[in-house]
């Protein structure tokens, strides 16, 4: 195949309106990127009208992937190609090239009309602004419409083949084989033989337009290496598909069952619609008229002897947060998962953020302190579900998990673990039923270490009580109102989160030496850009590392100290600097927050000029091989 | 089988904190012989409660019990339903609980038909709080915040149980200990949501509000106990029935003895009888008004569910039932 580039990792982006199927079209070509073992990274950009005015520029939906040769950790900066389905979609991402970048565009678009709707006053393809891009202009809705002629449909189902089309192309300029996705259109269409056969059509004609036409010599073709990944099963898993199993599998590795109970919510909906799936793995789903009611029938469950589970978005988690207050003082196991979004109020309901942070660790009415963690990545969700569980059970505690909507849609190739090697989740097993004893206060007997009060549910003879919001006698569980009683409760409410802390691994770090110049400390979805941005630095100079955060609250008990080491301490993140407020709070530190809220995630340019503004100036040569060999 | 329990064993140590003479208090003795008539296992029944007077209820009960917060009772109350189907769940609200802060729950529930006993005590005030006008106030009710006389129209929770697709509505009042018995036991027999309305006299806040119908030297003249296929008779002496006139669309008073030909006879299933019958405010309609049972919320969702809550596949499957490759 000598007329293949070769290239380590290439970045391809997918531009059209939010009805010409950019998603689906993205998801086809990574399960076939998946199969050919490259490591690969997604990022879905779509708006959040279903169907945004045909045209415009705020209805393009993108789908953008970076695959190649590990470590991939993002989708990308900068797209090597970009496939754009209309003038706007064409606009939109042309921002985001470099010279030289391949442009397919579907010449059939670019009419007045949609030029217009685009905000071209000129035809880009005539004014020169694309001539520094190789610019490939195929007529994809006539090739497609001519192709799928045959089978009948009319033309405007005809024309929704017109992604399969392009992705036939893409395939062939990948060297892709197809019957990945045959299978899936065969198994999607099954029941509608004729949009199931124009759309293999469409998919077999984009791939032979490739080989047959004359214009192959402009398109080139590409040969990605595939990934030096560990050794191991793999599949590619988003982060909503991670939190669903993952769950599932903290219900079977504690032998519970699992009610998930929610209230529809962009981005967080994928979770129950994936949970909804997995009935024979003891998991229950059931959608509540809101998310009050969501919360409170994930307290029931709890109550009932399930892992009670629910989950929203910033906007829905505000809602429940008195729901939170209960299950804090009922000392019952909860899970939140609070995907979020951008903010405030409706805010950006499909782009990502990291702003719920303080919402998390503070925002419940008075002393009601719940552990929060988050997830790294996509396949990092599944562990991060699975601790979050193993806490609450452990403490009888409401824990948040922190995503967000970066995350939820985002997808990576996973090496998949085996459960077996992962710790069993105990529970606080319920005592004897004892007939001398007030069977109310046994239900309020608290382990010393971890303050989790027996699990004790309806339907356990012999140890009946009663559990309520209202403050109780910290021995006997009846209602109280004595003054000391209500400081030794609040006590013993902090002293359990606390000692969540002492069951928690010391923090570690991602890269670098222990002690210098700067550490960047991070936490959740923005570990793919800071790792790729420290590694890169540190090509050239050695004298930066990288810490990640799982546990927020509490936090390590070894990061005072471990960040104590270094003489300056940056935080991105894609808030106003919350984690930064939170860590000068707990650990009385001073560091440098580095923030965006353009709901999209860190581009790995935006941190590396970050962080190299930190750092006294290199005064060895970039490829001085000595200091390479210490970075590495 | 285990012994026979007694309205006893279904007391709780703690002392009993609503206001002396509070109509609470007659509610709680016939909710706890009533448990014991119907053979409930202290084990295997909870009441959920959310807040107000009323909400104190579980603390009283020996049973399983949840005290929770503002409104949300239904709701905690459909969780826990949902993973234990067998335990028999009682829902303890009031009129500003279940019909003002907490409306969207019960409404839910009730459509649902999620198979919760909902006992809702009305007394037209807001008691915890000291004495607000509630959603089920009468215009012109005077209160702390609405000293000039409350202006919105009050709710009927019997329409709005019939509107929101409830399978099973009846009525008690505090302290007719036969009557309410009856329905409770009815409502526990009901596989579904089962709203009972309890008239609930205030005696701090909202004294006597139900008079003209609880009084019982007027009683016999001012209410009309139904009974499923009976006819709809009342008065001293039964000598005053229920028909339906045509022109009007209404239920009217007649003279029972001189056209028994005209009297309706109660059917628990017409649900157009039933809007019919809590429209009806001299006399007032007590016992079961409507019933007609369909599958309850737990049963469809459990039907889905071969094997319920059970597992039976295993995790490490799922994990690599889509698409996977191998890297050596």
């Amino acid at each position: 195949m000598s007329d293949h580039t070769s290239m380590d990792s290439i970045i391809v982006r997918l531009a059209g309106d939010s009805g010409d199927g950019v998603q689906l079209m993205g998801s086809q070509f990574i399960a076939s990127t998946a199969l050919s073992g490259e490591d690969f990274a997604t990022f879905p950009d779509y708006p959040a009208e279903i169907r945004a005015p045909v045209g415009t520029t705020f209805g393009v939906s993108a789908y953008q992937m970076n695959i190649g040769a590990s470590p991939i950790t993002t989708a990308g900066d900068t797209p090597d190609v970009l496939v754009a389905f209309n003038p706007a979609a064409l606009k939109v991402s042309l921002p985001l090239l470099e010279s030289g970048a391949l442009i397919i565009i579907n010449n059939d678009s670019f009419t007045a009309r949609n030029l217009t709707k685009a905000g071209y006053e000129e035809d880009p393809r005539e004014t020169g602004e694309l001539d520094s891009f190789q610019m490939v202009p195929v007529a994809i809705s006539h090739l497609n419409l001519e192709a799928v002629k045959p089978h009948g449909l009319s033309k405007s189902d005809s024309g929704l083949c017109k992604n399969f089309w392009a992705l036939g192309l893409l395939m062939w300029m990948f060297d892709r084989d197809l019957s990945p996705i045959e299978d899936w259109i065969k198994k999607k269409f099954a029941k509608k033989d004729v949009v199931r056969d124009a759309n293999l059509t469409a998919l077999h004609s984009g791939h032979a337009f490739g080989e047959t036409a004359e214009l192959s010599e402009a398109l080139p073709r590409f040969n990605i290496s595939t990934a030096d990944m560990p050794a191991g099963e793999y599949r590619g898993i988003t982060g909503a598909e991670a939190l669903a199993l993952g769950l599932a599998a903290a219900a079977e590795l504690s032998s519970r069952p699992l009610l998930f109970c929610s209230y529809p919510i962009t981005p967080a909906s994928p979770l129950l619609h994936r949970l909804a799936r997995l009935t024979d793995l003891g998991v229950g789903t059931f959608q509540a008229e809101d998310e009050i009611a969501a919360i409170c029938a994930a307290i029931g469950a709890s109550y009932g002897g399930a892992i009670g589970v629910t989950s929203s978005s910033g906007p829905g988690i505000a809602l429940k947060a008195e729901a939170m207050g209960l299950a804090v003082n009922a000392e019952l196991p909860l899970v939140i998962v609070n995907s979020q979004r951008g903010g405030p109020s409706t805010g950006l309901p499909t782009k990502t953020e990291q702003s719920d942070l303080y919402q998390a660790v503070y925002g419940r009415n008075a002393d009601t302190p719940m552990p929060v963690i988050a997830a790294k990545s996509a396949g990092d969700c599944f562990f991060t579900a699975i601790e979050a569980v193993r806490i609450a059970l452990r403490h009888m505690t409401p824990v948040m998990l922190l995503s967000d909507g970066y995350l939820s849609n985002a997808a990576e190739p996973w090496l998949i673990p085996d459960i077996r090697d992962i710790e069993p989740i105990v529970s606080n097993a319920p005592p004897q039923p004892d007939d001398s004893r007030d069977t109310q206060g046994m239900a309020f007997e608290r382990h010393p270490q971890t303050q989790g009060r027996p699990w004790i549910t309806p339907g356990m003879p012999e140890l009946m009580h009663r559990l309520g919001g209202i403050e109780k006698d910290i021995d006997t569980g009846h209602i109280s109102y004595e003054p000391e009683n209500h400081q030794r409760m609040t006590d013993m409410r902090a002293a359990k989160v606390n000692s969540v802390a002492n069951f928690i691994p010391p923090q570690a770090l991602e890269l670098g030496p222990d002690e210098g110049e700067l550490l960047v400390i991070g936490w959740g979805s923005t570990f793919g850009p800071i790792y790729q941005a420290v590694q890169e630095i540190r090509r050239f100079n050695s004298d930066v590392s990288y810490t990640h955060l799982r546990y927020i609250h509490p936090l390590p008990e070894n990061l005072g100290e471990l960040a104590g080491k270094f003489k300056q301490v940056l935080i991105p993140e894609m808030n106003m600097g919350q984690l930064s407020t939170l860590l000068r709070d707990k650990l009385g530190l001073k560091p440098t927050p580095f923030c965006k809220v353009t709901g999209l995630p860190f581009l790995i340019t935006e941190l590396t000029e970050r962080i190299r503004s930190m750092l006294p100036p290199v005064v060895k040569a970039v490829h001085d091989p000595i200091a390479k060999g210490k970075a590495s | 089988m285990s012994a026979m329990l007694t309205a006893k064993d279904f007391t709780t140590s703690q002392e009993v904190r609503w206001c002396p003479g509070c109509g609470d208090y007659a509610i709680l003795k016939t909710v706890t012989k009533m448990l014991a008539e119907v053979g409930a296992r202290p084990e295997t029944t909870a009441f959920i409660s959310g807040i107000g007077c009323a909400s104190r209820f579980p603390y009283y009960v020996e049973t399983y019990g949840f005290h929770t917060i503002h409104g949300r009772a239904p709701a905690i109350a459909t969780g826990l339903k949902l993973v234990n189907p067998e335990l028999d769940v009682w829902v303890v609200t009031g009129d500003g609980d279940g019909l003002s802060i907490g409306g969207n729950h019960l409404l839910h529930a009730l459509r649902r038909n999620v198979g919760l006993k909902i006992l809702l005590f009305n007394n037209e005030i807001y008691g915890l709080t000291k004495g607000q006008y509630s959603p089920t106030s009468r215009v012109g009710t005077r209160s702390p915040s609405t000293p000039g006389g409350s202006i919105d129209a009050p709710l009927s929770p019997g329409k709005f149980a019939l509107g929101a697709g409830a399978r099973f509505f009846a009525r008690a009042i505090d302290t007719d200990r036969a009557g309410l018995g009856e329905v409770l036991k009815a409502a526990h027999a009901f596989d579904g949501a089962a709203l009972t309305e309890i008239f609930q006299n205030c005696i701090v806040y909202n004294e006597d509000v139900f008079a003209d119908f609880t009084d019982r030297k007027t009683a016999a003249d001012t209410q009309l106990h139904l009974q499923h296929g009976e006819p709809m008779l009342f008065g001293t002496d039964n000598e005053k029935g229920i028909r339906f006139n045509s022109e009007t669309f209404s239920l009217e008073v007649i003279d029972a003895k001189q056209s028994p030909e005209q009297l309706l006879r109660h059917d628990e299933k017409n649900k157009v009888l039933a809007l019919l019958l809590v429209e009806l405010e001299a006399p007032m309609a007590l016992g079961v008004i409507y019933k007609d049972p369909g599958e309850s919320f737990e049963k469809s969702w459990y039907a889905q569910r071969l094997n319920g809550l059970t597992r039976t596949g295993k995790v490490n499957d799922a994990l690599r039932s889509s698409n996977t490759w191998t890297v050596t």
